[in-house]
């Protein structure tokens, strides 16, 4: 099998047993990337060169030293919106597009501990704000399944470079989906940790109480290895959680008897498509069959989930991108007559469409005699969905739900209209709301597309949903195909 | 449809100073979105705490200790404009 195939956890044993370099490793993700990278445009910045001289100085660490990090000479490709010290990170904004941060986000600083190799920085929709990069200032990157079709996002870089096999894991944020609908458009693993397990210090703030950093893989396990690598509390993160992180690979390859799995009826609507309906129920009957028991739960408030992420992920945005002045980093217009046309002509032209939209959305909500009927009523909404899923996870220990209403859809297709756009992200966002883990598998395929299968656990449970999305791969192996390209 | 004037208004809350076609189509998309958002009056939330209060926990604290930060030259590395270790900006006093 090519190299480029295999695992996070199959190159690292090659490469520990001194069967192969990392700089035989890292140019085999090379050769494959100057391969496909031109059909799929996931990539804002790649690093080949840089890549390739880390690996060669990690050749000879690997006859020298004897402690190497868990992720020794592994390339793995970050979201542009996550900062690299030195490195250009762009947010896929015009407003970024030459900014240098001069520190680490935390999980850089720890996969950097752990000795990876940084491949490059990928496409997003500006400011993690889309679900197709459609949105990037830059280009849009096209589902390897399918070039004529989005790769979902924000993250769709990422998931992208993940199904291409141009890196075998790698990062994203998941603020309403992000990371979990374009897994499921680009057919891998797709994983949002509890809000709080990873510190989000270095992550360039979107909707703060929502934004969470995940990862991208072809397998479950891999998923583990890297949650062990960038789990757990940072002081630079007030918001990260001290609890005590377990090791997740202790959740691999364990059975699933006993867990009970609820099927919210809500997910399932009459209008849902019939094939991929009968693909995740399906799903679900498999998991029975590995003796899992299946419970039919209710959750009634999760389909005003959108709604009220449309209320609350633009108000903390307009919060959030009000640094965006001109002033410390980023554009600066070149014509204004004083300091007011300078903000205003900065951001108008340094922004785009979307993101405006956006900044003008929570503004109007958050703006004087506006507040109690939004972003109040907001909040109150968000606490009734939260309540009730902790009332469901009193009886059941995991949910499962489609990842996304349909297959990756055409570019071009939803870009007229927003609300069309928003609903892409029906069975993601409430999970957000309610700050829980979930993650997106691949589950099969409608029209030759993948289809993902989302399980959504209890706070600061992602070991059983690992557990049970490894037993779900086991059966299946759909991550072991790959996209013709 | 929201009308022109309030667009303008939330606009320069925003700081955005947006072309005339921006203003129309905002107007309308702004529009439709708030009438989609207006779904939620459907729940009833009286007694409900809104949920960063449900959630809230005391804020965490540390020692109040000098660490190492960025230096002057790294914290003006990406400004557009600077001189003699400042940021530039227009003029704001007469």
């Amino acid at each position: 099998m090519e190299l480029w195939k295999k695992s996070l956890k199959e190159i690292s044993e090659l490469i520990n047993s001194k069967e192969i370099k990392p700089s035989e490793v890292v140019e085999a993700f090379i050769r494959r990337t100057e391969e496909v990278e031109p059909k799929i445009n996931s990539y804002i910045t790649f690093l080949g060169e840089k890549a390739l001289e880390d690996a060669r100085k990690k050749d000879e660490e690997l006859v020298k030293k004897e402690n190497r990090g868990k992720l020794f000479g592994i390339p793995i490709a970050i979201k542009d919106n996550i900062i690299t010290k030195d490195i250009k990170t762009t947010c896929a904004s015009k407003i970024l597009e030459n900014f240098i941060p001069p520190y680490n986000a935390t999980v850089i600083e720890r996969l950097e501990k752990e000795d990876f190799i940084l491949t490059g920085k990928t496409n997003l929709d500006e400011f993690a704000m889309g679900s197709s990069t459609e949105n990037s200032a830059f280009f849009t990157t096209k589902n390897p399944w399918d070039l004529e079709r989005v790769p979902g996002g924000s993250s769709g870089g990422s998931a992208a470079s993940v199904s291409a096999g141009l890196v075998p894991v790698a990062l994203g944020s998941d603020t309403g989906g992000s990371i979990r609908q374009p897994a499921s458009f680009c057919g891998v693993v797709g994983f949002k940790p509890t809000y709080g397990r990873v510190s989000r210090y270095g992550l360039v703030a979107f909707a703060s109480s929502l934004d969470q950093i995940g990862t991208f893989s072809r397998s479950v396990e891999d998923t583990a290895i890297l949650m062990n690598v960038i789990s757990g509390k940072d002081e630079k993160d007030s918001t990260s959680s001290d609890r005590e992180v377990p090791d997740f690979t202790n959740f691999i390859g364990k059975d699933i008897k006993g867990i009970k799995i609820g099927i919210p009826k809500e997910f399932f609507p009459e209008t849902l498509d019939k094939e991929i309906k009968e693909i995740i129920l399906n799903s679900a009957k498999q998991l029975e069959k590995e003796g899992a028991e299946l419970v039919e739960i209710s959750l009634p408030t999760s389909k005003y989930s959108i709604e009220a992420y449309y209320i609350i992920a633009p108000s903390e945005a307009s919060s959030n991108l009000a640094r965006y002045d001109g002033v410390r980093y980023g554009y600066r217009a070149e014509d204004y007559k004083d300091l007011e046309e300078m903000y205003s002509k900065t951001r108008d032209r340094g922004f785009g469409a979307e993101v405006k939209r956006r900044i003008m959305l929570g503004t109007y909500a958050l703006s004087s005699g506006y507040y109690d009927a939004y972003y109040l009523k907001a909040q109150k909404v968000r606490a009734l969905i939260y309540l009730e899923f902790m009332e469901a996870f009193k009886k059941v220990d995991l949910i499962l739900t489609p990842t996304t209403p349909d297959v990756a859809f055409k570019i071009g297709e939803k870009t007229d209209n927003p609300i069309e756009m928003y609903l892409s992200d029906i069975f993601t966002v409430s999970v957000n709301m309610a700050g829980l883990p979930a993650i997106s598998i691949p589950a099969g395929f409608k029209n030759s597309l993948p289809v993902g299968l989302q399980l959504i656990g209890k706070p600061f449970d992602e070991g059983t949903v690992l557990q049970v999305a490894d037993r779900f791969e086991k059966i299946n192996n759909y991550n072991l195909k790959f996209p013709n390209l | 449809m929201i009308d022109r004037e309030t667009v303008l208004n939330v606009a320069k809350l925003s700081k955005l100073e947006l072309t005339e076609e921006e203003v129309e189509v905002f107007s309308k998309q702004l529009g439709d979105i708030l009438r989609f958002i207006e779904k939620l009056n459907e729940l009833n939330t009286e007694d409900v705490e809104p949920f960063y209060e449900l959630i809230n926990q005391a804020t965490p604290l540390r020692e109040d200790t000098p660490k190492e930060s960025l230096s002057q030259e790294e914290a003006l590395r990406n400004a557009p404009q600077k001189e003699d270790g400042f940021f530039v900006v227009p003029r704001v006093v007469g």
